[in-house]
């Protein structure tokens, strides 16, 4: 038998920062037609963390608490993020304030370098996940394909690298297939989770067939005209494309084969003089 | 001597020019109607802890900021 060990029809679990998770899609909360559907989606999605964040409240308002009741109510793991944060500063306070309020020391590290792109800020981000390493933080950055920068950010303390499919909430896909396939060639044993720019079930699915660890989004199932279909849509779709790589994919051809056995076909003789 | 009376401090509460009687970040947090559980703060963009919000003192011109949990991606 060889090595891999089924553990569940979509294959092996996902472990960062020695937890195991039982689903390879991690979901954000936002942009929702309703908290419920929010709720709906994510039980539909089978995610076994979801990203929040932390905002400005208005005196006497009770918003984040109630938002943290229903999310506390679905039994997954949250995982807040530093969305927004421009400097190393400002993320490094945001996510001491999101760890203090959500009782977690998992923080989804964004420090954005680009208002029309939102891509982070490589420089930045190195910086602000070396601090919040040291201060016991267990750090998920958003970074692109950049392979340098990944090898900073994990000697930087980080265990696990969240590089970009494309731009935030653009739903193109990975647009770079190569340096993505490179990335996860070179870093065989490091935990790499696709986030952001994906679009569609399928766009999830290549992630896995490539070989990635998880795919994290949030604006594909919340934008869609039925966001808990399609929430469901990408559970399967993450299954079939971990199940695929797991099972060993075929390599690619330049020219047919023909899948028909070739010996014992009627008049070859024939056809061939 | 005049008797001690609580005087306004003007500051800014999450962006906004405010003017408080608060004397302490936690009185503060209490002002505005908030469980001290409910909220995280910064004071001047640094992260103040639930637990050190009463000793930390506000000054004319303090940026504060008071956050609750919201929806994120």
């Amino acid at each position: 038998m060889n090595a891999i060990e089924p553990i569940s029809p979509a294959g092996s679990t996902l472990k960062v920062y020695g937890v195991e998770v039982g689903s390879r899609l991690l979901l954000g909360t936002a942009q929702y037609p309703s908290p419920q559907v929010m709720a709906n989606a994510v039980q539909a999605s089978r995610a076994g963390i979801v990203t929040v964040s932390i905002r400005r409240e208005a005196a006497r308002a009770n918003t984040g608490q109630r938002f943290f009741e229903l999310i506390k109510s679905l039994g997954v793991r949250v995982m807040p993020n530093t969305a927004g944060c421009r400097t190393p500063r400002e993320a490094i306070t945001t996510a001491q304030m999101a760890r203090e309020l959500f009782g977690t020391e998992w923080i989804k590290l964004e420090v954005i370098g680009n208002d029309d792109t939102l891509q982070p800020d490589l420089f930045g981000l190195v910086e602000a996940a070396t601090a919040l390493s040291k201060d016991g933080f267990k750090v998920f950055p958003y970074t692109t394909e950049d392979l340098v920068a990944a090898e900073r950010l994990l000697a930087a303390g980080c265990q696990v690298l969240m590089p970009w499919g494309a731009p935030i909430g653009s739903g193109r896909g990975l647009s770079n297939r190569y340096a993505l396939r490179s990335l996860r060639k070179y870093f065989t044993g490091v935990p790499l989770i696709i986030d952001a720019g994906i679009g569609a079930p399928s766009h999830a699915a290549e992630a896995m067939e490539l070989g990635f660890d998880a795919v994290l989004l949030n604006t594909a199932v919340a934008a869609a005209a039925d966001p808990v279909r399609m929430a469901g849509a990408f559970a399967a779709a993450i299954d079939a494309g971990r199940a695929a790589y797991e099972a060993g994919l075929m390599e690619m051809r330049d020219m047919a084969a023909p899948s028909t056995p070739v010996a014992g076909t009627p008049f070859f003789d024939l056809d061939r003089s | 001597m005049q008797p001690e009376v609580a005087k306004h401090t003007s500051i800014h509460v999450n962006g906004e020019a405010a003017r408080t009687r608060a004397a302490s970040l936690a009185d503060l947090v209490a002002e505005r109607g908030f469980a001290e559980n409910a909220v995280a703060t910064a004071l001047n963009g640094e992260f103040v802890a639930r637990h050190a919000r009463a000793a930390t003192q506000l000054s004319p011109g303090d940026h504060v900021e008071i956050v609750a949990p919201r929806q994120g991606g």
